[in-house]
């Protein structure tokens, strides 16, 4: 041991250093090695940029009304086909695409940041962990794509006379997807919490005088993260998939405001005219939801050292 | 065990009456108006008439507890009358939850359609876990062999596309294309004979399909990921160098205990699973709960609403309880004091 350690100092070349090990770089190694969340990477990114430029090289109007083109399976002017006023429907996913991408991002930060918050709270003060966790209990109690139906026809009116049509719906889709699935994550916080809570080191910035506000920001959340990452990915996906199916059942966006699920709900009663109406929405979905979801179980394997080969 | 059951379903009481709060008061906000899809000929009086005998304008606490009175001791006593035949004194005076817009008890119309979801749930969730569990296990023994790969991936599939696109599709290749299976669900019809359970058989196909894809996806993914963790275990390596077969280490040993987990998933997504029917109701248009509700929200027929999503809720409380007290029961490592 001594002998290399005392023959090597004398040429110190940077080169041959070996590179410091982050726990970033040790994730991304291993998130390399899981071929179909890379795959799912590349996938969701093509989608990601077709829906913010695609417009831009797409030129159609998707409001635009040809109805001599109505009802196209596949040309070349409208490769995805037309709708029942010959609407292109290449222009109108693209279009919606972007609400329904928003739509699952916002509602993920607002279900994570309760869940993350209601966690944090009750695995760190003793003395609220059983009101919120009760309260936690009887939100998962309550049946959510029912609740979430009535909710939604209940405010639709008076957010959209508010914030208009589309802002209205989108403040309301968001905050009711976010306020009915954040439990899981409060739980998996909590969990964490306790866990981390218990070790030395936080002993150690209590015994220095840490206040809990500092301890709870810089010792205990950063801990807590992986798994809050994790469950983000994966709430994304529900929250693209919760949208849709609202939209399908005619209780999200109005007509005119093409989201994926609006469009499917659209083009189900036209099935037996064009089925590219709904395949090319439908397909959108389900490629972003697969994507997300792979990237979420690359991410649990990355994250997570334990899980390392 | 016995303490324990009794004990959890004591606690539930508190909880299904906050949720029934919970629901009847956000339900309760909404601008309905029992009158507003009768004809405009009907003269303001009458109307106001029809608001006071529908109990419409009570304030709300008053609302609530004719409906707990409604829900919790006449809808009792009146299933206890019809089905043993007898008769209680009052039975006359007693009001039931009446639907705005049937006019009608709403548990008589939910008791009407409980067949059909019965019929498409249970079925596909019965047949679901019955592909998922051997999936699952196989795809665990042999993991990273080629059917664990293709299978982990078709799980994911199952798992990622939504039930209404997949219900789309469905009818687009067997319905529009190949015309093999009717796309619209006929209520109407009644087995009697070889025939008509034929044509039973294909009407429920899709919706039993396209419902059973996405359970099989979920309760392989969870049997799969529960096998994996207990082939890894140490009783696993004693089983095998006491040197029984390979057949009693995996099917006695490795998937009983797999197993445990499983079948409280199992119990904690039924409730889940009659939600999920909401959607597949409403692609082939069956006539069952979950429609009922679409069609009460859409109509705002509050006490239809405020009942069956209760309805709903109490399932979610009631199966929770179910999986932990098999939980209990199946495992005993675990004890509940």
């Amino acid at each position: 041991m001594t002998a290399t350690v005392k023959a090597k100092p004398k040429n110190l070349d940077p080169a041959e250093f070996v590179q410091a090990r982050t726990f970033a770089g040790d994730a991304w190694l291993q998130f390399r090695k899981h071929k179909l969340a890379l795959i799912a990477v590349a996938v969701l990114l093509i989608i990601v940029l077709g829906v913010l430029i695609g417009p831009a090289i797409w030129t159609i109007d998707p409001t635009y009304i040809d109805i001599i083109a109505a009802y196209q399976i596949s040309s070349p002017e409208h490769p995805w086909g037309t709708d029942s006023l010959g609407r292109d429907t290449l222009a109108r996913a693209l279009q919606g695409g972007r609400v329904s991408l928003m739509i699952g991002i916002s509602a993920m930060l607002v279900s994570i940041s309760i869940g993350t918050i209601i966690g944090l709270a009750s695995g760190y003060f003793r003395r609220l962990d059983n009101p919120l966790m009760r309260m936690t209990d009887i939100f998962i109690a309550l049946p959510q794509l029912p609740l979430l139906l009535v909710l939604m026809m209940l405010f639709r009116e008076p957010l959209k006379a508010a914030f208009g049509v589309e802002g209205g719906v989108f403040i309301l889709m968001v905050s009711v997807i976010g306020g009915l699935q954040w439990m899981p994550t409060a739980r998996l916080v909590r969990g964490e919490v306790l866990s981390v809570k218990s070790r030395e080191f936080i002993t150690a910035a209590t015994a220095v005088g840490s206040r809990d506000g500092r301890i709870l920001t810089s010792h205990i959340l950063p801990n807590v993260m992986s798994p809050v990452i994790v469950a983000a990915t994966f709430s994304i996906a529900s929250a693209i998939i919760t949208e849709s199916a609202l939209s399908f059942l005619g209780l999200g966006f109005p007509p005119d405001f093409p989201t994926w699920g609006r469009l499917l709900f659209d083009g189900k009663d036209y099935l037996t005219i064009t089925w590219t109406l709904v395949f090319w929405p439908g397909m959108l979905i389900s490629m972003t939801v697969l994507c997300v979801n792979f990237i979420g179980d690359g991410l649990r394997d990355a994250l997570d050292p334990r899980l390392r080969k | 065990m016995g303490k324990y059951t009794i004990r959890r379903l004591l606690t539930a009481i508190p909880t299904i009456l906050v949720i029934s709060f919970i629901i009847f008061a956000v339900v309760d906000l909404s601008p309905s108006d029992p009158t507003g899809n009768l004809p405009l000929t009907i003269p303001p009086e009458v109307r106001q008439k029809i608001r006071e005998a529908l109990g419409a304008d009570d304030p709300f606490a008053v609302k609530y507890v004719k409906w707990l009175n409604q829900f919790f001791i006449a809808e009792p006593l009146n299933f206890i009358e019809t089905t043993l035949g007898i008769t209680f004194p009052g039975s006359e005076d007693r009001v039931r939850v009446i639907s705005w817009a049937t006019r009608g008890p709403v548990i008589d119309i939910i008791a009407e359609r409980l067949p059909q979801t019965l019929w498409v749930v249970g079925s596909s969730y019965f047949l679901g876990v019955m592909i998922a569990v051997p999936v699952g296990v196989y795809s665990a023994y042999r993991q990273y062999s080629i059917f664990d790969q293709v299978g982990t991936f078709a799980m994911m599939v199952g798992f990622s596309v939504p039930t209404f696109f997949t219900g789309l599709m469905f009818i687009v290749i067997f319905s529009v294309n190949l015309k093999w299976f009717p796309s619209v669900y006929d209520t109407t019809l009644v087995v009697t004979d070889i025939e008509s359970l034929q044509q039973q058989l294909r009407q429920m196909f899709m919706p039993v399909t396209v419902l059973t894809l996405y359970t099989t996806a979920q309760m392989s993914r969870y049997t799969r990921a529960s096998t994996l963790d207990n082939l890894q275990q140490d009783y696993i390596r004693t089983a095998r160098s006491k040197g029984l077969t390979e057949r009693t280490v995996v099917m006695r040993h490795a998937v009983r205990n797999s197993l445990i987990p499983v079948v409280t998933l199992i119990a904690l997504q039924i409730p889940g699973i009659f939600a999920g029917a909401l959607i597949t109701e409403q692609i082939f248009r069956v006539n069952g709960i979950g429609q009922y509700l679409i069609i009460a929200i859409q109509g705002g027929d509050l006490p239809t609403v405020q009942t069956v999503t209760f309805i709903f809720a109490v399932l979610v409380v009631f199966f929770n309880i179910v999986a932990d007290v098999l939980y209990g029961i199946l495992d005993p490592r675990v004890t509940y004091s």
